[in-house]
């Protein structure tokens, strides 16, 4: 049993995704789902366990040996991601009932927890397995459902958004496709270790240039790196609240990791870094993130739209701590990626709150809030602390470590810049805490109460967890750390 | 060169007329169709792939040694099934596009939206 749960990890919510129509009850359902998500949690957990202790686990499906077979391969980076993804879906899914219940009609809640699971299974498939080809069907199956989950939010704009979201989505998909086609002409494999065997070997021809270039495009765009990042706002503004709050701590994180994956692992490092110019394209891009979304930020009026403008701008510091390459910056963009999820995770969720007690978020219903719902308004406040950096919360840690990556290489440029950035995400959580605080309520409109129970326990659960991660650092940095030393020690 | 590659041409210009009508065109549904013509590009570029010249396809028989690479075939399967779903869904949302809109524009519906805020 032990010996198979790299495979259990996605075969599970894959096989829960239909059983769910067998149940009629929404309620039974949602306790179905978060069962099944809960387990998934569990066995992330066994697996880094097992990793940290005895090293990659190598998992071959139905027995076949790799390169032939499928293998499924969990070494420090993926079992880190497994369970940041598998944590922030259990967290996210305690408030589901309550959020969904207000938001999606009832005979369609159902088919939500079916989408949810599958998009689930996606990511953690995309995350365990070792075969480049099984990524693409995995990022397709998380995708579709992705697609279909969004278009499930209030109004029409969110089918609208939904649209632009699977056109954009299709093509970076298919980009990855084509490169993974002219990897398997020139290699003949699709197997990720056999395909690092062979790659140098072929590396400076004109199709692993044209596969490389192709593969980021794909990838950057399912990232949302800017200027690729046009579909991410609409797509997190219209969605059901939940899934928002689900797929801003991990959708975009599983893009990088498929990034950080094809440039160490399959691709050689100095393939990625010295022959092809990645650095400076990536530090700038990352750094226009930056500045350009957390200005657009600033100037939102609603406030799913202003954080998810900050999510772009969050991309844009993990790409700069990627592109130091060194590893110290890539545990410092590995750190930001875990702390990151629990940071827009907790923001998201509380907007689930405000949006059950307001059915709005624009910046305007919030005048008064922090009197009216001041838990809520508590956790958006301390969320946006963490966005910011303020000691003692995890956004702090992950802000010291990338300028300290980029110190040790002499990039002062970079510290400066990441610190600049701080300065915007101030400006734009001010005006959040501005309205909710120093504005009476709007005259006429009855008080409200806080939001109920089972919404505000999660989000402070996630609320806890950004200052927990601000304090004792031990395990986050640990398992960032290990990883880094992984990927590096690999491509020497 | 040029006419021993030439299904790899087809595959290039196949792909480049799906992406410019999926960036061009303006209504909802033309945009599906350049979406599907820029997946079926690279359905042939995967078949011309698993090709060896000279070679037969890949069931064992006397008198043939040299076998075509059948993989990339299947794994094209999957990526077919995978462009239905994608175009499935596409359409039935451009369907409730247009009973919540009214229209399948691409510049309309930005109007439309525009105006509501």
């Amino acid at each position: 049993m032990l010996a198979h749960l790299p495979i259990l990890q996605v075969v599970l919510p894959l096989l829960a995704a239909p059983s769910c129509l067998i149940m009629r009850r929404p309620k039974l359902v949602w306790l179905f789902t978060l069962i099944v998500s809960s387990i998934a949690f569990l066995i992330s957990v066994a697996l880094l366990q097992q990793v940290m202790e005895s090293g990659p686990i190598s998992y071959e499906l139905g027995g076949w040996e790799q390169p032939w077979g499928i293998e499924y391969r969990i070494d420090e980076l993926s079992a880190f991601l497994l369970l940041i993804v598998s944590a922030v879906s259990t967290v996210v899914l305690l408030a589901a009932h309550t959020s969904i219940q207000a938001e999606i009609a009832e005979d369609s809640q159902m088919m939500f927890y079916v989408l949810y699971l599958l998009s689930l299974t996606g990511m953690l498939g995309i995350i365990s397995t070792g075969d480049v080809f099984n990524v693409f069907v995995f990022l397709e199956i998380s995708s579709l459902s992705a697609y279909a989950l969004i278009a499930m939010g209030d109004g029409r704009r969110a089918l609208w958004a939904s649209y632009q979201y699977l056109i954009m989505g299709t093509i970076g998909a298919t980009f990855i496709l084509i490169a993974i086609g002219l990897m398997y002409q020139m290699t003949g494999t699709l197997n990720m270790e056999d395909l690092s065997r062979r790659l140098p070997d072929v590396a400076h021809t004109r199709t692993m240039y044209a596969a490389y270039v192709f593969f980021v495009v794909g990838v950057c765009l399912k990232m949302a790196l800017f200027p690729l990042h046009l579909w991410l706002p609409n797509a997190y503004s219209y969605a059901p609240s939940i899934v928002t709050a689900f797929f801003a701590a991990t959708s975009t994180k599983v893009a990088l990791y498929l990034l950080i994956r094809f440039t160490f692992s399959v691709f050689d490092f100095s393939f990625s870094f010295s022959t092809l110019p990645l650095q400076p394209v990536f530090l700038v891009l990352g750094f226009l993130g930056i500045f350009v979304a957390s200005t657009a930020a600033i100037y939102q009026k609603n406030l799913k739209h202003l954080f998810a403008y900050s999510s772009v701008a969050q991309i844009g510091y993990m790409i700069v701590g990627y592109s130091i390459a060194t590893s110290a910056g890539l545990m410092a963009t590995l750190l930001h990626l875990f702390n990151h999820s629990l940071m827009k995770s907790a923001l998201f969720l509380a907007l689930a709150a405000v949006m059950y007690r307001l059915s709005s978020v624009q910046l305007s219903c919030l005048q008064g809030m922090g009197r009216q719902m001041p838990l809520t308004m508590a956790a958006i406040v301390v969320g946006g602390a963490s966005l910011i950096g303020v000691p003692l919360t995890i956004g702090f840690v992950s802000k010291w470590f990338l300028v300290m990556a980029a110190i040790e290489n002499g990039l002062w440029p970079v510290a400066v810049l990441v610190l600049l950035g701080s300065l915007l995400a101030i400006v734009y959580v001010w005006r959040v805490v501005e309205v909710a605080y120093f504005m009476e309520p709007m005259p006429g409109k009855d008080p409200v109460k806080e939001a109920p129970w089972s919404i505000l326990v999660p989000v402070w659960l996630l609320v806890a967890a950004n200052v927990y991660f601000g304090v004792d650092t031990r395990l986050s940095v640990q398992i960032a750390q290990a990883a880094a030393d992984s990927l590096f020690g690999v491509s020497p | 060169m040029l006419i021993g590659l030439y299904n790899y041409w087809v595959v290039v210009a196949l792909m480049m007329t799906g992406f410019y009508i999926v960036i061009a065109q303006g209504n909802l549904i033309k945009k599906i169709a350049g979406l599907i013509i820029f997946q079926t590009s690279v359905f042939i570029f995967y078949i011309s792939v698993g090709k060896v010249d000279g070679a037969t396809a890949p069931i064992v028989g006397d008198g043939f040694s040299q076998y075509s690479n059948p993989l990339p075939h299947v794994l094209i399967l999957t990526a077919i099934v995978v462009g239905i779903a994608t175009t499935a869904l596409g359409l039935a949302l451009i369907v409730r596009i247009r009973e919540a809109y009214g229209s399948i524009e691409e510049d309309e519906i930005q109007k439309k939206d525009d105006q509501a805020c």
